[in-house]
């Protein structure tokens, strides 16, 4: 393991340190805490707050969307593990301007324990809080009988969704009606080159040889539904978008916008590429999206891969919220 | 009979197991989950010394509290919540009652409730449910139950993305509920 690091069971303390040292004007850490709030407490001021929050190893997420007309605050857990009930509770009161508090969830079962019982936590001071659980992951199959599909990088579009509607005065009922009809829309999908290594584990979650990609796999080196040799960038396209097709048919008189994600070690130059290939076969469907982001928003470590989102919006509104100026580290 | 002095001496041995085991246990969550179960329940263990270490005199239900309140506070991951409210549905019920078995019911009926799993989904359940159930507890029940992990497939928790080819692996939560059951089993006086 090469990471640039001191001791391993301090990064997350550390990172966030890092965090609310280098960028004051977005976001303060919150006393005894790996919670983060926004600086600009007057933009909150008559709000619903917005908390997200999760393992950390995914920056810029989740505190590099912490800031006016996103996220009011983030938690940071440990490397891939959920933060705890009181951390995300203490987020949740800094978060609260009297309107109640709107928590992003991940669907995995620890995030959605620990939020849960913060939740719990609240509600004892009464304090209004509802939440959404994104699993826009399609490489899982979903099932009443498992834990269902994982949260990746569509979770950032619903922060940016929910964040607009909440700076224009959405109440907590509106919003939560809002991430609920938005996120049977947002689908994601990824493939993986290589792995990422947790520090404290200080070995690669998983091993790909050489000339091998793995798709499906999830942010937390979570196993996906194929492995095969590394294809031309175009293949790449071609295998993701035919995998959303089979889970949200692309229609060319809808509008879409688009998220290409990089995992972490994948460079923008090959992110740019992939973006290329991808505008081209949507334009053979007669699709060109309205909305679009190419970057790392979501990662995983030093995982290399990249996820692409697809979002359906199928309400005029939404690529509007999408549009509208935030005030962030990383938007 | 669980009392305050048991139950601390029963956390430390739960400890040192804890921390003989962690890479294993860590071992266990890399091809099934995310490979962090041993430095999960290692912080957690941690913060149930300290939160120990601060107790004057505690009685059972002070001591029960505290190691809920030192898991669910550093633990994160699923297994944080659900062991904190094992040990928390304990705490609510140690003043009815002190037996190891009427106690570990309502931690189990705890853990089901949180994370929605019962017998057979390959999680710590399948070994909270027939300790709790047994009159006696012995190790080849906890070792039983432990191995009966291996050939299921998971339908709760990380592992549960895996489908089929969870199966052929022990659970970790599972081996680590083990360790605490053995923590108790060589707990003079808790049975
Ligand atoms: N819903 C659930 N109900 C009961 N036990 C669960 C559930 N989800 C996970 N577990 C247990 O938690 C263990 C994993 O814990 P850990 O690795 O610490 O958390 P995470 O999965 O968040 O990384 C699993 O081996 C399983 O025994
Ligand atoms: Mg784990």
């Amino acid at each position: 393991m090469k990471k640039i690091i001191n001791e391993p069971q301090h990064v997350v303390s550390e990172m966030v340190d890092g965090l609310v040292r280098s960028y004051p004007q977005y976001l303060e850490k919150i006393p005894d805490t790996e919670a983060m709030v926004r600086s600009d407490k007057d933009s909150m001021t008559g709000k619903v707050g917005i908390v997200s929050g999760g393992g950390s190893g995914h920056e810029p997420s989740h505190a590099g969307f912490v800031g006016k007309g996103m996220l009011s605050a983030a938690v940071a857990g440990q490397v891939f593990t959920s933060p705890t009930p009181d951390q995300i509770y203490a987020a949740i009161k800094a978060a609260d301007h009297g309107k109640g508090v709107f928590l992003v969830i991940k669907n995995y079962s620890g995030d959605v324990m620990n939020f849960d019982m913060a939740k719990d936590l609240a509600e004892l001071d009464d304090i209004k809080v509802k939440s959404i659980i994104v699993d826009d992951d399609i490489a899982v199959e979903n099932s009443l009988y498992t834990q269902g599909r994982r949260g990746v990088a569509g979770t950032v579009l619903m922060h940016k969704l929910v964040g607009a509607a909440a700076d224009q005065g959405a109440t907590l009922e509106e919003i939560e009606q809002l991430a609920q009809s938005a996120l049977a829309n947002i689908k994601t999908i990824a493939v993986a080159l290589s792995a990422a290594t947790v520090p404290e584990v200080g070995k690669p979650g998983f091993t790909l040889a050489d000339d091998e990609i793995e798709y499906g796999v999830g942010i937390h080196s979570e196993p996906g539904y194929r492995r095969e040799k590394i294809k031309t960038s175009k293949k790449l396209v071609t295998e993701l978008l035919e995998k959303i097709e089979k889970n949200q048919p692309l229609k060319s008189d809808h509008q879409y916008a688009v998220l290409v994600n990089g995992m972490g070690a994948t460079p923008l130059m090959e992110q740019y590429i992939f973006s290329h290939d991808l505008l081209d076969q949507l334009e053979d469907r007669q699709i060109k999206p309205v909305f679009m982001k190419v970057g790392n928003y979501m990662t995983s470590i030093e995982m290399a891969g990249v996820s692409l989102t697809i979002f359906d919006l199928v309400d005029n509104k939404w690529l509007e919220y999408l549009n509208y100026p935030v005030e962030t580290i990383a938007w | 009979m669980l009392t305050a002095e048991n139950t601390k001496k029963w956390m430390d041995s739960f400890y040192r197991k804890i921390e003989e085991n962690k890479d294993y246990l860590s071992e266990l969550d890399t091809p099934i989950g995310d490979g962090d179960h041993g430095n999960n329940m290692m912080r957690g263990m941690d913060g149930v010394k300290n939160s120990l270490a601060q107790l004057q005199d505690p009685d059972l239900k002070t001591v029960l509290k505290a190691i809920a309140m030192g898991l669910i506070s550093k633990v994160g991951g699923a297994s944080g919540p659900l062991y904190g409210t094992a040990f928390l549905e304990m705490a609510k019920k140690c003043s009815e009652t002190q037996k190891v078995n009427e106690l570990l019911s309502v931690a189990l009926a705890g853990i089901k409730k949180r994370g929605g799993a019962t017998e057979g989904d390959k999680t710590m359940v399948d070994v909270w449910s027939p300790v709790a159930q047994s009159n006696a507890i012995t190790p080849k029940i906890i070792d039983d139950a432990i191995a009966s992990t291996k050939d299921m497939q998971a339908r709760k928790g990380r592992a549960s993305y895996l489908g089929e080819r969870s199966i052929g692996h022990l659970d970790p939560g599972a081996v680590s509920s083990g360790y605490l059951f053995t923590a108790l089993l060589e707990t003079e006086g808790t049975l």
